[in-house]
């Protein structure tokens, strides 16, 4: 509820196996942070009561659906919002339950970063792995390992220290170098937002002292132009009737009036004569904005296509090497048709050739393994009816991604990674 | 040198939102808008005009008019619908009484807003509508938290939250069949006050209603109700006068004010900003249980 922010916007996610703490750590943070309305407070108590818990079971703040609350279980991603004076933030809590491993991926797919909570009775179990690796796959460059329940463990620091050695092994194979590690109990509050006093031997910081300070570089690409058609903007009307508009978001680089550019996949060539947001003419634009751009040449282009610059293109390709996080309920069948869906595109597409699965535990290529169930991660081969215009998702987070529907069910049953 | 590509969250929120409406155009047959009156309806409006311009909003507004609006209200959305040159579509609670669809409730605690959700599905199916944009955001209550960008609906218009698509990025995914729609929420990721400091910072129109002003009204149970001719009094309810404004538009029933002499919009952000309370803490139809929300989202409601 603070009005003034300085750090700039941070959106993280949690993650880790069912029950580990994760709604009762944002309910904590929420709730230390005085981020808690009267009226949600009172509401929760009176809740708490009923079930006969003691203090505000702060779990149901983020727990909103009826059978979540039931059953004392996440079963989608709730968004909340919070505001210190340092920064703004964007929290996504996610369910451990590897039956909603889906919605678990939808909250990580916008996040910057993630907290893994990990029980200190149990360690590491495989959806601590499971999360981990989807965080690394989908390009979080920064994760928080909390050790939560230290109350049930005494506070010990030995028993600490072994799941951080474990969990850095079991890291050192993911494409993630900046982790942290906080020992917490949700529950009680401690290192949370306040500073234990059970745990004097631990000497970091606290979670939101962390959260509010991390450095996070921007995932914004400046550098290779990349502006996906979402839409032509015809007027038709007699004042501008010969009006033609690109609208679209700028997905990478800057792009200015009397730039060069190219139009892909036609080839044809032209120069942009204005860039407006509204009615307002802008100097430049460049990601994430919205805005619509019009042309000098009048050429043929329509949704699906992209505008770059000569010297620097994105692939155009029918055939892709990817990596997918499979969400369908039944396992990939490579016989079936879905529709790709990247960028502002959409095109009929086959998984050609499924080439590895990953074993979670291990994080070691199975190649034996060619049947990709529900939340398997796979390295497959995809060709699409028409091209696509891609980048690595390592290069570009926007223009690497794409998802794949299937037809019959209009579901989406995958989350893909180019290269 | 990236000083110069830093941008406010406010503008950020913004390209959000514009992306998201062109994407319902993009995507969808018949896609409308759901508008209220109220300030998050304004505001998707106002984005609307923003994603399209300089041609005019290829969707039509549709209200659901209960019958128990405030005058401002209908007077500000007529004058807006004027202005835009937009299309109008106007579904009528009273007219789904009179067809004898739905039952008026009763007693001194009767409002129109459950009703509402007959005439919104009657509303959406007459004219085929495949995408019904909403102002409605994540951070109004606990079920809307959960909600996608992209929210399917079934055949029935029913949501269901525990078997939600994923959505992946911002990779939206529109598909569905004949006779289901989507329900699309642009200010999923603002908050109350982002939406006030937008609507100053791009200096939006809002229904005078949102400003101090003198207005008749009465005390109940804890709550204050402007008094108009749908109010049945209770015995010892007396309306005097106060000086109040509106956090939320909703029915004349059930919308409570708040006493404030907050008359600016600087003034409003100030108290918004300040307030311990949530924005849907003054509506009497979130009171009845604590998954009132939910429940009436599952039937279709916005
Ligand atoms: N003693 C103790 N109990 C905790 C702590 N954190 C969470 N719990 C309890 O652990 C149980 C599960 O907590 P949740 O916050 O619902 O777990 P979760 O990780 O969100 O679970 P899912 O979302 O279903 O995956 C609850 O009974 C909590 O009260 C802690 O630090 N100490
Ligand atoms: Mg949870």
């Amino acid at each position: 509820m603070s009005k003034t922010t300085t750090n700039g916007l941070l959106r993280f996610t949690t993650a880790g196996s069912v029950d580990d703490g994760k709604s009762t750590l944002i309910g904590r943070l929420l709730y230390d942070s005085k981020s808690i309305f009267e009226d949600q407070l009172e509401s929760i108590k009176n809740e708490s009561t009923q079930k006969g818990i003691n203090g505000p079971d702060l779990s149901l703040l983020t727990d909103g659906l009826r059978a979540e609350r039931e059953q004392g279980i996440t079963i989608d991603v709730a968004y909340r919002y919070f505001a210190t004076p340092r920064r703004k933030f964007i929290i996504a809590d996610t369910p451990g339950h590897i039956q909603y491993t889906r919605n678990m991926v939808t909250g990580a797919s916008t996040a910057d970063l993630a907290i893994i909570l990990i029980d200190a009775r149990h360690g590491l179990l495989e959806q601590t792995n499971r999360h981990s690796f989807i965080a690394s796959l989908l390009g979080l460059r920064h994760l928080v390992v909390c050790v939560n329940k230290m109350d049930l463990v005494d506070y010990d620091e030995a028993r600490y220290r072994e799941i951080v050695k474990e969990y850095k092994s079991f890291s050192s194979r993911l494409d993630i170098t900046d982790i942290t590690f906080i020992p917490i109990s949700a529950l009680l509050g401690d290192n949370v937002v306040d500073k234990s006093n059970q745990m004097n031997w631990y000497e970091g910081s606290t979670l939101l002292h962390h959260l509010e300070h991390v450095h996070v570089g921007s995932d914004r690409n400046l550098q290779d132009c990349r502006f996906p058609i979402q839409y032509v903007v015809r007027p038709q009307t007699d004042e501008h009737r010969d009006f033609r508009g690109y609208a679209g978001r700028i997905a990478s680089g800057v792009f200015k009036p009397g730039d060069k550019i190219l139009a892909l996949p036609s080839g044809k060539e032209s120069t942009i004569k204005g860039i407006t947001l509204g009615n307002e003419q802008l100097e430049r634009a460049f990601p994430p904005l919205s805005v619509t751009m019009t042309l000098e040449d009048d050429i043929d282009i329509s949704r699906g296509d992209m505008l770059v610059r000569m010297n620097n293109q994105p692939d155009v390709v029918n055939e892709l090497d990817a990596r997918v996080c499979w969400l369908g309920e039944k396992p990939l069948n490579t016989s079936s048709r879905f529709i790709l869906r990247h960028l502002t595109n959409e095109v009929q597409a086959k998984v050609t050739e499924i080439l590895y699965c990953i074993d979670i535990n291990t994080l070691h290529r199975d190649e034996e393994n060619k049947t990709v169930a529900t939340n398997d991660i796979a390295r497959i081969k995809i060709k699409t009816a028409s091209p696509v215009l891609t980048d690595s998702y390592r290069k570009n987070r926007t223009t690497g991604a794409f998802i794949l529907v299937d037809p019959s069910t209009h579901l989406t049953v995958a989350a893909g990674v180019v290269g | 040198m990236t000083e110069l590509y830093n941008l406010d969250h406010l503008t950020e929120l913004e390209a959000e939102s514009i992306f998201v409406m062109r994407e319902v155009a993009a995507q969808f047959d018949r896609p409308a808008i759901l508008f209220s009156g109220g300030k998050d309806s304004i505001v998707v409006t106002h984005l609307a005009m923003k994603a399209f311009a300089p041609a005019r909003i290829p969707m039509p507004l549709v209200h659901i008019d209960t019958g128990h609006n405030f005058p401002e209200t209908i007077a500000f959305r007529n004058n807006l619908i004027q202005d835009m040159g937009a299309n109008l579509i106007v579904g009528s609670v009273q007219d789904t009484i009179n067809q004898g669809k739905v039952q008026e409730e009763t007693g001194s605690n009767a409002s129109r807003n459950k009703l509402q959700t007959t005439t919104l599905i009657d509303t959406i199916e007459e004219n085929r509508f495949d995408a019904c944009v909403g102002g409605a955001r994540r951070d109004e209550e606990k079920s809307r938290a959960k909600e996608r960008f992209f929210s399917h609906r079934d055949d029935f218009s029913q949501w269901d939250p525990k078997n939600q698509r994923p959505e992946l990025w911002n990779l939206f995914n529109g598909m569905h069949a004949p006779g289901e729609h989507f329900r699309v929420f642009p200010l999923n990721n603002w908050t109350e006050l982002d939406v006030w400091n937008y609507i100053l910072k791009e200096k939006i129109e809002l229904p005078s209603l949102y400003f101090s002003h003198e207005r008749e009204c009465i005390r109940r149970e804890g709550q204050i109700l402007a008094m108009s001719d749908f109010l049945k009094l209770r015995a010892g309810e007396k309306p005097e006068m106060m000086r109040i404004r509106f956090r939320t538009l909703g029915d004349l029933t059930i919308t409570g004010a708040f006493e404030s002499e907050a008359d600016t919009l600087e003034k409003i952000i100030e108290e918004v900003a300040a307030t311990r309370i949530t924005e849907r803490g003054g509506r009497m139809d979130d009171k009845r249980s604590s998954s009132a929300m939910e429940d009436r989202k599952k039937d279709g409601y916005f």
